[in-house]
Order: C-alpha cells, then structure tokens, then sequence
C-alpha cells in the first residue's frame, strides 16, 4: 500500500510539536525529558472543553496541528484514533466510585469513559460526521491502527487523519499497566499521491515477522517509545523529521508492518 | 462495495446459546429479559447469558480468563463456529485470517473486583491481577485468534455501542487492502458495575422491561452477548452450510454526530449519513430493504432521532423495529448479536415487531411494527449508533 503523509504532529516528553520535535529528532537541538502541556483543545466549546479531560486534550493538539499543516479542513476528515489506555484516570475514577458504599457514579465521567470519548469530542468541536474509529490494541496500537487507517484510505480513497495517544494510568491499574509518560502523535494519510507531501510511505504487514522492531537510536527517546505504546511511532517520526529515505519495522501483534519512506 | 460472504456466524445472549433457541425466542415473542441483580445493581431488568459463572476457559489460555472472555468463549463454541474457522484456517492458512473485535468495556468487571480488594493503603492492586489479559481492550481479539489458531492481525475496535457493527466495515478495509483473505468479526460485552451504574447514573435504565418505540419508553435494559462471523470473498471456496447462520454483507457505512458525547443528534444527520452510504455502497435502492433491525435501545432520544432518520430515508414503506425487547442493549455486542437477528429474518421471512410495546409512539413515522409478521426478504440493514455520536449502518443479504 503507497500513501502520502501530508500532516505530521507530535507531543510529548521533550517533544513540543512538530517543529520543535523535528529539530530534536533531526539532532539540531538537544531532546531534554521534560513534560509539555498541550494547549487548549481551541476547536471545543467552553462545555466541551469542561468536560473533556487531558487525554482528550493531548489527542485534540496532535490532531489540529497535523491538520494544519496538511492544510486540510478538519470537518470532512475520517479519523481514526488508536490508544491502549484510553482514559486511565475518567476508569480510575469510576473504579472507585463502584467500590464506595452506594458505587454512585458521575454521569460525566461515565459517558468519558467510553473509548471513543477523544474522536468524539473531535468530530463534536468540528461539527465532522464523517467516520471516526476508536482502536485499543495494547503495546501495538501504534502499528495496527497505523495499518488500518492506511487500509481504510486505500480502500475508501479518502484521506484519513491517524491519531496515536497515551497518558499514564493514575490509581492502582498504573502499577500494573505501567505507562511513563504522556505522549500522542498525528499523521494526515493521503492515497491520492499527487496532493504536496511531506513524505510518501510504502506499507507492507508481515504476519510471520521476528524481526526486532525499530527503536530509537538515542536513549532517552528509546526509553519514552519502550514506555508509551503511542511512542513507538518515534523511528518512523525521526525518519519523516530527518527527511530521508528510511525503511522502519513497527511492531503487530502478531508480526509487524514494514514502512518504506521516501521524502517529497 | 464487493460484496463479502459470511460463511459462518453465532452469538449468545440471554435467549440462549446460538441460532436454534434466537429463532425461537423471535417465534414465541419471548423475551429474555429478568430483573436486575448483578453487581450489586438492583434496577431495572437485565439480559444475562446463563452458565457463565460455571464456563472455564481452555488449559492453556487461563490467564485469560474473565466474563467477556468466557463470553466470547462460550459463542465461539456454539453453532460448530469452531469448526467453520478450521476449515477456512486450513484452507487459508493461519496467518491469512485477521480477528477484529468490538467491545465497550472487555474485562472491566475483574478490574472492578480486584479494586473492591485493592491495598487502598499502598494504592495497589492485588497479587495476581493480570490488566493485559482481562481488563484491556486488546485482551478478547488476543484470546479468540490464540482459541481458534489464528495468526493474522488481530484488532480491538471501541466505538460504544457500536463497536460489533463497525468491525464489520474494519473487516472490508483489511481484506479489500489484501491485508488478510478473512476476518473473524464479533465481539463481546459482559454484565458489569461500570455501565450497570453508569446508565443509571444518566438516567438511561427503564425500572421496566425496556419498551423500544413505545410511547411510554423510559430507557434501556442492559444486556450481554458475544457473537462472531467469518468473512471472506465469496467463491473463493466452496462453503457448506450447517447450523451456523450463512449471510452477505452487501453495504456498511460509518459517520459521526459531531452533536454531543452522550445524547444523539435530534435531527438525526449522522444516522441518516451511515444508512445512506451503507445502502449506496450495496447497490441497493431504499425499496429493496425487506426490514430494519433498529438500533432501537428503547431511551426517548434515540427511538425519536432514529425514526426521524429511518423515514428520512425509507419514509414509511420498510418494515422496522428493534429486537432488544428480547435481549435487552448488549452495548458494543448488540451488532453481531443483531446480524445474526438479521439472518434469521432473511432464512426464515420472519420480521419481527417490536416487544413490550403498549401504544406505540404517536410521533413516529416510520413504520414501525409491534407484532412479528412473515414476508419474504431480500435484504436487510442493521443499524447501531452509541456514546461519542457515532454511526454504524449494516445491508446484509440472503447467503445464496
């Protein structure tokens, strides 16, 4: 499958959008472990905004910037939003709430609980009813939803804005499912191969793959990919920040898809 | 779209285990719906699949174990849907058959429990409790593809309550992309705190058996369900028939509300935008539906809005009505649940009314029926809508 990468963003540890990243990820600026806010979701109203909470938020910022520098208009776009977690802290919130006397639970956090709460609020700020799929696939949420928006724009031939996000599980759940930091990234997907790009990419999922996936060369950014799912995009986004051509194995669950990247 | 065969399909509700005692219960108008007393919820009424308590799950996959898990396990031993995956696995080849699964809330209810016994003083779970293989969403795709020998790509899909119908439309970009040559599609959602209270805290529970299109209608009745369909691309094998139902998908649409997170559209502009592409994606003219199975969760803003939708695009000429009179809302299952309804309506003419309704809404136009009726069908659609405003409209035709 050949697709155009149009839009690019990403948030994280270090890692303040797309301009400030590539200059880290191309080795011009030095990457320092640091936490960054995202900036307010603009598109929600004040109600919306309210309601939502950070998760929501971290998506939201990738997903606008990505936007923009696609120059596409973010109300006809498909989406498709993948994240293991979810929002870790609206379920935490609930879990305690059901083990109090009574279990009375907010009717807010409730309705955030459900996955597809951050595309919602997404389509809901942009007044969009076009499509939005909300994907949870573990540690490989990054590289299967990456595979399935590029099949959906393939087959629907369509773009589709792919958004990857994951916060830290507050409470209890997050000793188990243990996630370091918040990290989220977007990618606009093109088939139509004419439109300016940032990079073109050539997909090809092996199921049957032991290779070892990519990971970043730098040891910080190698410890954020190995403790955030959605930061196992990190070689492929160094690869579109360096502008080079690159071939890159992001891990599936089972085998893994190999990214071939030629920049525009 | 070229159309995709269903090869092989079942779920489980609370009318019983697989096709035989679904068409039954649709025969008898009977409903499975018992009040509520799980989790310590007594409100309302309930659709509980009986016998999950006492289901273990294989040797080897305890780690697995929780009741979404034993759910799907439980559908996937029904109907011989086994049996159909092995021989397709063998034709195909293991790792040519993806798994795409829906569910809301996979596990939760172990979570839920572990919590009750959480160390509060430490802030931690206790010993032994395994988040990946219950909890998280990606844990019922990983147990159904290491169940059925499967090796091809596996997919969690959570979009609310329509999370089974979407993986349909999931299953279509995989195999048309050359992904895979077949998809396990379905889903599980189980009985659990989180929404038992969750729907009560919004004021979405009826204290009735739930009365989809009545004019008195005061919510829904929680259900849970599992079901699975193999799909593929049809002549590609020869396919024999058996007790599982046979089908084609013909037409899938997706769209969102962009409204608001917990209440749909009034105007209905999504719902209306899924049905359409659905149907213009099958080929198919509006009059060609024999019947829709309505998403028709029996709260007063949903039955409204997709009326509103439903004679927007059909006006009063299609047979419609929801069968969760008889299952209760079986959240992110309710769709392969209802494609199975589907099938059963286009082997046997059977469309059935709407249950449990005593006056039917008067505002409604579209035609919406309260009593079952026997006519040969062609063509159906199926349609699931949930939190977050989002849309899921399935055409299903006769398997031929």
């Amino acid at each position: 499958m050949k697709i155009s990468v149009r839009g690019v963003s990403v948030w994280g540890p270090g890692l303040a959008g797309w301009a400030q990243a590539q200059a880290c990820l191309q080795g011009r600026a030095e990457w320092a472990d640091q936490a960054q806010i995202p900036p307010p979701a603009a598109a929600l109203a004040p109600n919306e905004r309210r309601r939502s909470g950070p998760v929501t938020r971290l998506a939201i910022a990738v997903a606008e910037e990505a936007c923009a520098l696609a120059g596409v208009k973010p109300s006809g776009l498909s989406v498709v939003f993948a994240s293991a977690n979810g929002d870790g802290g609206v379920i935490d919130g609930i879990l305690k709430a059901l083990s109090e006397p009574g279990g009375e639970v907010s009717p807010t956090q409730f309705h955030n609980s459900v996955h597809n709460a951050p595309a919602g609020y997404w389509t809901i700020g942009h007044g969009s009813i076009a499509s939005a799929t909300a994907l949870g696939c573990y540690d490989w949420s990054f590289g299967l939803g990456l595979l399935k928006a590029v099949s959906e724009a393939v087959v629907e031939q369509h773009p589709v804005l792919f958004v990857a996000y994951d916060q830290p599980i507050p409470g209890p759940v997050g000793t188990v499912r243990v996630t370091k930091a918040s990290f989220a990234c977007a990618l606009v997907l093109d088939p139509d191969l004419s439109q300016q790009a940032i990079a073109q990419l050539t997909l090809c999922y092996d199921p049957q793959s032991t290779e070892r996936a990519d990971m970043p060369a730098h040891d910080g950014l190698r410890a954020l990919a190995v403790g955030n799912p959605a930061a196992r995009s990190l070689s492929l986004l160094t690869c579109l920040a360096q502008s080079r051509n690159g071939s890159v194995k992001v891990a599936c669950q089972p085998g893994q898809l190999k990214v071939e990247v030629s920049p525009c | 779209m070229k159309p995709l065969v269903i090869s092989a399909g079942t779920a489980i509700s609370a009318l019983g285990l697989g096709v035989a005692p679904t068409r039954v219960a649709l025969q008898q108008r009977r409903s499975g719906l018992v009040p509520c007393n799980f989790a310590g919820v007594a409100q309302g009424y309930m659709g509980r699949v009986v016998g999950v308590e006492n289901h273990k799950l294989p040797e080897p996959l305890q780690q697995f174990d929780c009741r979404n898990n034993r759910l799907a396990d439980m559908a996937l031993n029904t109907d011989g849907f086994s049996q159909a995956v092995a021989q397709a696995r063998a034709y195909y080849g293991p790792t040519r058959i993806a798994v795409i699964m829906g569910t809301s809330t996979s596990g939760i209810l172990s979570t839920e429990q572990a919590y009750a016994k959480r160390d509060v003083e430490h802030g931690t779970m206790p010993p032994g409790f395994d988040q990946q293989h219950t909890q998280d969403l990606f844990s019922l795709p990983t147990y159904v593809a290491a169940a059925l020998g499967l090796e091809g790509p596996c997919l969690t899909v959570s979009n609310a309550c329509a999370s089974s119908s979407h993986a349909f439309l999931d299953a279509w970009h995989w195999i048309e992309a050359g992904v895979c040559d077949a998809v396990v599609v379905g889903g599980a959602d189980s009985l659990c705190g989180m929404t038992l209270r969750g729907f009560g805290a919004l004021g979405l529970v009826d204290e009735y058996p739930t009365r989809p299109g009545d004019a008195q209608r005061h919510g829904i009745s929680i259900g849970e369900a599992a079901g699975f369909a193999l799909l593929e691309r049809p002549g590609v094998r020869p396919l024999v028939q058996a007790v599982w139902y046979q089908a084609l998908l013909l037409g899938c649409g997706a769209s969102s509300d962009g409204h608001h997170m917990s209440a749909p559209d009034p105007q209905g502009r999504g719902a209306v935008a899924a049905m359409q592409q659905a149907l213009t994606r099958s080929g198919l003219k509006p009059a060609d539906i024999g019947y829709i199975n309505l998403h028709g969760t029996g709260s007063l803003a949903n039955d409204a809005m997709e009326d509103r939708a439903v004679y927007t695009v059909f006006g009063d000429k299609v047979p419609c009505a929801s069968t969760k009179g008889w299952t209760g809302h079986t959240l992110g299952a309710s769709g392969i649940l209802e494609a199975m309804m589907c099938s059963i309506t286009l082997q046997d003419g059977l469309l059935p009314g709407g249950l449990n309704i005593t006056q039917l809404d008067p505002t409604f136009k579209a035609q919406v029926m309260t009593r079952n009726t026997t006519a040969p069908v062609r063509y159906v659609m199926s349609n699931a809508f949930g939190f977050g405003g989002t849309n899921c409209s399935l055409v299903l035709g006769a398997a031929q």
